[in-house]
Order: structure tokens, then C-alpha cells, then sequence
């Protein structure tokens, strides 16, 4: 570990890891061991990755709010600890291929991943408005930095301490339409997600929604982090945010549906794909992965020392 | 001098006796990302059932002390799937796969032990025998002698001759001992110890039970302790069967536990959500662990608690 800091009522840890900083894409994550060798969380935390820098050969930074006792054990920790560390993890952001308007939406430290995925925009000469939102003021984060290298930048707080009053989806529609957006980033909690992708939707707009779904493991063995996606093919298919995630599309996450098994998922009880009597002859049960994964190198684990 | 890490299952060499558990490997792709799926000594996948399956709604997994309570409910994609995407894959790659089985009647496993007949490269099968049966109400196989013996024998009779058949036992029973005997009975060639406990817990927060399906199954270091006592009891009635042991084996120190209990083999399971290269270190750790007590061969140590040779191995160079 290099350095934690306070970043208003969160934490921000900055790690030198160059293999993590190297392989990084906006909208990865990370996960880390807490507690030590002799832990009893055996769980591993997933976290966003906020930015990496060349320094040291290579840093990853990533924000957290020390609300439970694992990341409590994080927010003890000095320079020069060890951490286990794996990433990057999970798929990235897709970037358009053409300047775009691009709207970036974060709630409370969800906003974490938006700052890197920008700087890409940009070499692509994307514009980029900002739209982050929280309970309170000290809750929002990022606002100066959204404020310094966005075209706009908006903030709603429920306490009304920063900006406007409100949730964030109250200004999502009049930004929308002032920005002329293309497509909308957002990082939040499920239920603005699926606001913000309801509200999109009327407007033609894509989603590309980062879900914060507790995960165990963040590689995928766990089965732990699902939810019900439908796939290009038309099928829903309960998938895991940690491999086939963390950025879904937000027209296909079934956001209705969230801790539920839709009664039409692949393989849910009764399911039948092809109506009364099973599929089809000749029709494979399973056909794969929701979409396309694209090529990335595989994730490091290390323990990282400053 | 390296210490011999080599086991057997049926007629096939394990290169290792450290097999990564089910459930806890995903289809192996997962793990290839951090180890070299061909060094595991074998790999158990999820278990597998006859169509796709979606599992249990979310909340499914939550943390407890030294331990992970999960309700994942078998979700897979069916054997079909798993025969022509998962399998082909982990065979490309060298690994040795020991197929989980699941089902909801006695005939829905032996269906897919007699699927499996037909497919080169599978090592064993392991019948996951905690799984509601649809003929007895819902109560699992694995609680009751009868029924798991049931299973065991319909997919030995299913089961081409030289697939070894391991029936996975689940702990929460008030005698395991006679469990294990029905499935021997039966012609388990083998017995996978142990399953989860059956566990609950409440988020204060919401008054709720923390996971969708109530109940969920117990696994890590905090269940260690009756994977101990299980493996040790049921060697201590059956000498010859062997054991995969399993449950909250987190260091070599931990998998040496077991097999001095009795176990033959040893499976990594919930370690592997925290160190996604546990079954390798396990492995190391072990290796280490044996060669420090002068330990040539592994199988050496095997149930050697159980005090057959007074003395331990001091002095039996």
C-alpha cells in the first residue's frame, strides 16, 4: 500500500501495483483480502478502480466507505502494508467509436470509476457532462474534479447541502436535453440505475450501467453476485455481474426483476424456451454468454507492498 | 527429495491429491486465470443437473465468522451444456475433471451418471446426494440411509465399470457412520466428506433472513472441526473406502488434518473465493509441511491418527 487518505466521508487507498495499473480499463475493478493472513472475513471486497498513474512504475487507486468491519480493517491500514489484491477484474466501459456527448452519472462514491473512463472519452473527442448526486454533501464525489474537466457539471443531493434537492434522475432529463446526450455512464445504486434507464429509454438514449451487486469472490466461482440480464438473443439468463459485469447495458438488465428468478430466465423452474412440450429439435439449451466478451489480458494477484 | 504427492481414484493417477471442491471452481475457466487448471490433482465442477437451472434469487451468499453461508441453488447449465462447452474445455487444458451430479429423483441420476458413460475423460463421478428429493417431499437424499443407498446404487448400476462413484455425505445427520455404510453398500467405490452444514442467518438491519432462500449451506475454516470428526468416524468404520476430505481447509497445515483423520484426498473448497490460487499454495504448503516431517510419500500419513501405528512415522524410516 502507498497512501490512504480521507476524501470527505470516504477513504481513498492508492496502491503501487504496475501489472493492475498496466492491464487497467475504465469501469474494472479490483478486490482485496481484509482482515489479514488469519482473517474471518472470507469474503473478498470488490471496489471500483479510480484512477491509475504512472508513478511508481504503476498506482491504482480505488475509494471506499468504511461502513463495515471489512472496510473498517482497510481504513487502518499504513503505508508500506501488504494488501492482496487481484484486478483487474470484470469488463469495462465500452467507449464509442465516434465523438459522442456523454453524460457520466455517479451516486455517492459510485462516481469513483467515471473520473478514468472521461479521460478516455476525451482522446476520442468526446464531450462529457457530469451528473453526480448523493445523500449529503460530503457524500459527492469527485464534484471539483467533474467540475474542472467536465463541459457541465450537476449535483443533487436528498439533504439538499450541495446543488439541487433531490435525486439525481430529478435533473437527468433537462441535461439530456440541453447536452443533446448520446449516451449516459452511470455508476449508482440499482435503484437509480434502473431510473436513469427508464428515463434514457424514452429518450432512445444507451445505458451503460455499472451495477454495485455484493460480490464474494470477483472471479466468478462464487455465483453469489447475479442478476437477471436478457441476452442479444432474446433470452434472460441469470448472470454474474463480477465476470459477465460489472458494466451491463441498461436496457437488458431486468431491473424489475432483481432478486427474483424471472419465471422466462434460462433454466428457471417450469422454464420452457420453446412453449408448451420444451425447444425446439435441434436447439441448444444453453447458447452461451449474454454478449461478446472482449479480449483482456488476465487479472494479476499479488500482494502489493509501497 | 520432493515428497510423493501422487493419488489414485479408480483406475486413474492423480499427479496430486489436492482437488479443487464443487461449487467452488466455477467450470475451471474461472480459475485459469490464476493457476494452471493441469496441477490441481483433479477438478470437481458444480454440480450438474439434467436441464439448465437458474438457482436460488439473490441474496444468495453471506458472510459469517470464519465461515460463508450460501443458497445458491445448484444453478448450471445443464448437462448438456456442460458436455459440450465446459468439459471439452477443461480436458483441452489437461485437467482431470471428477463430474458432480445432482438430481430430484433416484432415475434423474442415473440418467446422468449413464450420460457420462458415454463421454470420454471423465476421472469419477461424485453424487451430490444433499438435494431435495422430488419423491420424498423435499427432504434431501443425504439425510436418510435408504434413499442415499437408492441413489448410490442407481448410478453404480448406470455408470460404466470403471467410473469410480463417490457419494457426497452430508453432515447434518444424526449418523453418518450409517449413512456412509448404505452408499457402500450400494457400491460407493468412494465418499466425498463433508458437504455443508445447513445454517441461518438474520440482517438485523432488516429484520430478515440475510439470504432469499432462509436456509443456507455453512462452509469454511469454521466447519473444519466436523469435517475432522466426520472423516475420522467413517474411516474408523470403513478402513478400505476412500475419503475425499473436504471442508474449511484453508492451508496445508489443514489438508495434513484430514488426511491424518483418514482421508486419501483432499479438496479445496470456499478458500478458493478468497485465494483464487489456493488450491497451488494448498498444494506447496503441504508438500512443505510432509517434507518437514520427513514424510516421503503422502499416502503415508494417511489416517495415521488413528494411532495404527503407534508412534507415528518417527523412527519407521
Amino acid at each position: 500500500m502507498l497512501t490512504l487518505r480521507r476524501v470527505d466521508a470516504y477513504h481513498a487507498l492508492t496502491l503501487v501495483a504496475p501489472a493492475i495499473a498496466t492491464k487497467f480499463r475504465p469501469g474494472q475493478f479490483i478486490t482485496v483480502a481484509v482482515g489479514g493472513p488469519e482473517t474471518s472475513m472470507l469474503g473478498r471486497r470488490a471496489f471500483a478502480v479510480h484512477d491509475v498513474r504512472p508513478d511508481h512504475g504503476g498506482t491504482v487507486e480505488f475509494v471506499f466507505d468504511a461502513s463495515g468491519p471489512g472496510t473498517r480493517w482497510l481504513a487502518t491500514l499504513h503505508a508500506r502494508d501488504a494488501l492482496d489484491t487481484v484486478g483487474p477484474l470484470g469488463r469495462p466501459f465500452p467507449l464509442p467509436k465516434d465523438p459522442s456527448s456523454c453524460l457520466l452519472l455517479g451516486v455517492g462514491y459510485g462516481s469513483a470509476p467515471l473520473f478514468a473512463l472521461a479521460a478516455r472519452l476525451k482522446e476520442r473527442g468526446c464531450s462529457i457532462d457530469y451528473l453526480l448526486g448523493a445523500q449529503s454533501a460530503d457524500r459527492v464525489f469527485g464534484a471539483l474534479t467533474a467540475r474542472r474537466n467536465g463541459r457541465s457539471a450537476a449535483v443533487a443531493t436528498s439533504d439538499g447541502s450541495f446543488g439541487a434537492r433531490g435525486p439525481v434522475t430529478l435533473l437527468l432529463e433537462q441535461i439530456i436535453r440541453e447536452a443533446r446526450t448520446d449516451v449516459i455512464y452511470a455508476s449508482a445504486p440499482v435503484s437509480v440505475l434502473r431510473e436513469v434507464t427508464a428515463i434514457a429509454t424514452r429518450y432512445a438514449i444507451p445505458v451503460q450501467a455499472s451495477v454495485d451487486v455484493p460480490m464474494a469472490c470477483g472471479t466468478g466461482v462464487c455465483m453469489g453476485c447475479v442478476l437477471p440480464v436478457t441476452g442479444t438473443d432474446g433470452i434472460t439468463r441469470m448472470v454474474r455481474s463480477c465476470v459477465d459485469g460489472p458494466v451491463f447495458r441498461g436496457d437488458l438488465v431486468r431491473w424489475d426483476d432483481l432478486n427474483t428468478i424471472p419465471f422466462d430466465a434460462l433454466g428457471a423452474p417450469g422454464w420452457s424456451g420453446a412453449g408448451p412440450g420444451g425447444r425446439p429439435p435441434g436447439t441448444p439449451r444453453d447458447r452461451g454468454d449474454p454478449s461478446p466478451r472482449t479480449p483482456l489480458g488476465p487479472p494479476e494477484r499479488q500482494t502489493y507492498a509501497g | 527429495m520432493p515428497v510423493d504427492m501422487r493419488a489414485r481414484i479408480g483406475l486413474v493417477e492423480l499427479p496430486n491429491l489436492v482437488l479443487a471442491a464443487s461449487g467452488c471452481a466455477g467450470a475451471g475457466r474461472e480459475l485459469a486465470q490464476f493457476i494452471d487448471v493441469a496441477r490441481v490433482g483433479a477438478l470437481i465442477s458444480k454440480s450438474i443437473m439434467a436441464e439448465p437451472h437458474t438457482g436460488n434469487p439473490s441474496p444468495r451468499l453471506t458472510e459469517t465468522p470464519s465461515g460463508m453461508l450460501s443458497s445458491v441453488g445448484l444453478q448450471g447449465p445443464g448437462i448438456d451444456a456442460f458436455l459440450q462447452r465446459d468439459l471439452p474445455w477443461l480436458l483441452s487444458r489437461g485437467a482431470r475433471v471428477v463430474v458432480s451430479i445432482a438430481g430430484q429423483t433416484v432415475r434423474e441420476y442415473a440418467e446422468l451418471a449413464a450420460r457420462l458413460s458415454d463421454t470420454a475423460g471423465v476421472t469419477a463421478i461424485e453424487v451430490n446426494l444433499s438435494c431435495p428429493s422430488a419423491e420424498d417431499a423435499g427432504r434431501l437424499f443425504a439425510l436418510d440411509p435408504q434413499r442415499a443407498g437408492s441413489v448410490i446404487s442407481a448410478v453404480r448400476g448406470s455408470a460404466r465399470y470403471d467410473i469410480p462413484v463417490f457419494a457426497k455425505l452430508a453432515p447434518d445427520v444424526t449418523d453418518l457412520v450409517a449413512v456412509a455404510g448404505a452408499c457402500v453398500a450400494a457400491g460407493a467405490d468412494g465418499l466425498s466428506l463433508i458437504n455443508t452444514l445447513m445454517g441461518m442467518a438474520i440482517d438485523p438491519r432488516t429484520m430478515r433472513p440475510a439470504l432469499a432462500g432462509t436456509y443456507g449451506g455453512l462452509s469454511g475454516p469454521a466447519i473444519r472441526p466436523v469435517a475432522v470428526r466426520c472423516v475420522w468416524q467413517v474411516r474408523e468404520a470403513f478402513p478400505s473406502v476412500p475419503i475425499i476430505g473436504m471442508g474449511g481447509v484453508r492451508t496445508g497445515r489443514d489438508a495434513l488434518e484430514l488426511l491424518l483423520a483418514g482421508a486419501s484426498m483432499i479438496a479445496v473448497g470456499t478458500e478458493i473465493m478468497h485465494d483464487p490460487a489456493a488450491c497451488a499454495r494448498v498444494l506447496r504448503e503441504l508438500e512443505e509441511a510432509l517434507a518437514a516431517l520427513s514424510v516421503d510419500r503422502a499416502a503415508d500419513v494417511v489416517a495415521q491418527a488413528h494411532g495404527r501405528f503407534p508412534g507415528g512415522l518417527a523412527g519407521r524410516t
